[in-house]
């Protein structure tokens, strides 16, 4: 009997696959097509202290095998996400991995604070690496001292362990990683989207109404698989790693270049059984590379 | 229930110029509520292109398990779409959204639909005269070769065609005939363009009406916040096209 289980800081997954957050919204919609309790966690949509509206449309613009998205970051605001999303989301076997949001160091300490408290929230996801917003988001994903004050401001009001969401818009990746392992995360959550544009080939303006946007998809993969690579070289932290996860062998490259655990984005737009589909072939796809636990196949590639 | 099915194809024609009609069958089809609800179609196996397609769905068939969509080929999507043959398979995701309330009406509705906006009216007015409600459709097309449907509309009701280069029926857009017309009817119900629904909205202020909007979508079933649009009912909410709608009744959307 293959075994399927992880065991990370806050987190006992019965597998490892689990909806990325923004790709997921909280859980409602994905509800009414099969049971969330199969899931090994959720990483809900980011949480912001007051309701955000976002971004103005269009929103999303397709790429080549990829997709652009310039949502903003729309949350119904830190009271209603603890009062009703949370709230629902306890009906099901399953921990939940809230993502905080914020513009400043006060934000996502008031967030952090309240809703790692919540009884469903078994870690934090720390998104200091969004693209889409014009104040924080991603300007604390990007210097490492900023990085590493904003992961132990966090880290001081916390009641569950805290990841942090990384930014692959950076020249080193792995200086970024190591901050936050600095200031005292339990885990690392990799990789966001990466900054892109598109333009209409007839006007020559940006589809997008923010003029840019988040790339994800499987063109974003060999990006997010060498990063995970080269953070697991640097650093013992758990990784979950993501980014264009899309099938079971994505999920087999993401755990041999050394993640613990892996999310899945923009594959659930494309196949919305996605995550329960990966989940069954997991067993037989271990056992035929010769693994009988999930935990003995991470981080394969750096042992060879 | 929302399903996602391999479908098989039944039909698909070419009805107009780069205007196909799509026939599938499956069980899908059994679980489809209202005239106006879209799928979403997966064009290709692969992740080029990456995104589903939503479409709308221009009739359906309970008794035979199968629907008839109308879509316009012009990316590399519909394109690929287009090229499925009679027993090929479809991976659809439907029924998604809200449709056109059909026992909105009383008496006597008007059908006002813009090019790719016209297709979901179909089973609309199908629907509309089995109950007994007299079915007034009025069309616009960009010119002749885009017209569709003009006999099945007429089978069941008067139909206005108009055509924006004058090649047939009444030039200019649907509010040039709009204006020409009796205000004898209690509800309207439109799909198309935003800025027709929004001219069609001004007419009738004081109709009871039921619009259908577009928005760019991502995952078609309210998680990725992509097709949100402004409402009235709130300054500080959004509104999701493909859950919440598309059809929205006259005064609620902020295009």
């Amino acid at each position: 009997m293959t075994n399927l289980t992880v065991k990370l800081p806050g987190l006992d997954l019965k597998n490892p696959i689990m909806p990325a957050s923004g790709c997921f919204g909280f859980g409602k919609e994905y509800a009414q097509l099969y049971d969330l309790s199969q899931l090994g966690a959720i990483m809900i949509k980011a949480t912001t202290v007051e309701t955000r509206l976002g971004n103005p449309t269009p929103r999303v613009a397709e790429t080549a095998s990829g997709m652009l998205n310039a949502i903003g970051l729309q949350n119904p605001g830190l009271e209603k996400v603890l009062g009703e999303e949370l709230t629902r989301l306890e009906q099901y076997e399953v921990p939940i991995i809230a993502n905080v949001a914020g513009t400043t160091t006060e934000d996502y300490v008031e967030v952090a604070k309240a809703i790692s408290q919540s009884p469903n929230v078994h870690a934090l996801e720390i998104n200091i690496s969004c693209p889409n917003v014009k104040q924080g988001g991603i300007t604390f994903g990007t210097d490492p001292n900023i990085a590493r004050e904003l992961t132990r401001a966090v880290k001081d009001v916390s009641s569950v362990p805290v990841y942090i969401k990384l930014s692959p818009n950076v020249t080193d990746i792995v200086s970024i990683a190591k901050a936050v392992e600095e200031g005292g995360a339990d885990g690392i959550t990799m990789i966001n989207t990466l900054l892109g544009m598109r333009l209409d080939a007839k006007t020559g303006r940006p589809v997008i109404a923010n003029i840019t946007g988040g790339l994800s998809g499987p063109a974003v993969k060999p990006v997010a698989l060498r990063m995970v690579y080269e953070v697991r070289k640097q650093t013992d932290l758990p990784i979950i790693g993501m980014g264009g996860i899309a099938d079971i062998e994505d999920v087999i490259d993401f755990l041999s270049a050394g993640a613990n655990a892996v999310a899945v984005g923009t594959a659930n737009f494309v196949n919305p059984f996605v995550c329960p589909e990966i989940i069954s072939q997991l067993p037989e796809k271990l056992h035929d590379l010769g693994y009988e636990s999930v935990e003995e196949l991470v981080g394969r590639s750096h042992r060879l | 229930m929302i399903k996602q099915e391999r479908m098989v194809v039944a039909n698909q024609q070419e009805i107009a110029h780069h205007i196909f009609e799509l026939t599938v069958k499956g069980e899908l089809t059994g679980e489809m509520k209202a005239p106006g609800q879209f799928v979403h179609v997966r064009v290709a196996e692969s992740f080029e292109p990456l995104l589903r397609r939503p479409i709308s769905v221009a009739s359906i068939d309970y008794a035979n398990s199968q629907f008839t969509m109308i879509y316009r080929a012009e990316g590399r999507g519909t394109t690929l779409l287009s090229e499925k043959r009679i027993g090929d398979t479809v991976d659809i995701l439907g029924p998604l959204g809200n449709g056109f309330p059909v026992e909105q009406a009383k008496q006597k509705a008007y059908l006002i639909g813009g090019g790719i906006g016209v297709p979901p009216l179909y089973e609309l007015a199908k629907e509309l005269n089995e109950k007994g409600i007299e079915t007034v459709h009025i069309l616009g097309f960009e010119s002749k070769q885009a017209v569709f449907y003009e006999d099945k509309f007429k089978a069941l009701g008067d139909t206005h065609i108009a055509t924006v280069d004058g090649s047939h029926g009444t030039q200019g857009f649907v509010t040039h005939i709009l204006n020409e017309l009796p205000k004898d009817f209690d509800t309207y119900y439109s799909c198309g363009p935003t800025p027709m629904l929004e001219a069609v909205q001004w007419a009738y202020p004081e109709k009871q009406g039921f619009l259908s909007y577009e928005q760019r979508m991502g995952c078609g079933i309210g998680a990725c916040f992509a097709c949100v649009c402004r409402t009235t009912k709130s300054e500080m909410d959004y509104i999701k096209v493909c859950s919440d709608g598309p059809v929205f009744p006259a005064g609620v959307v902020i295009a």
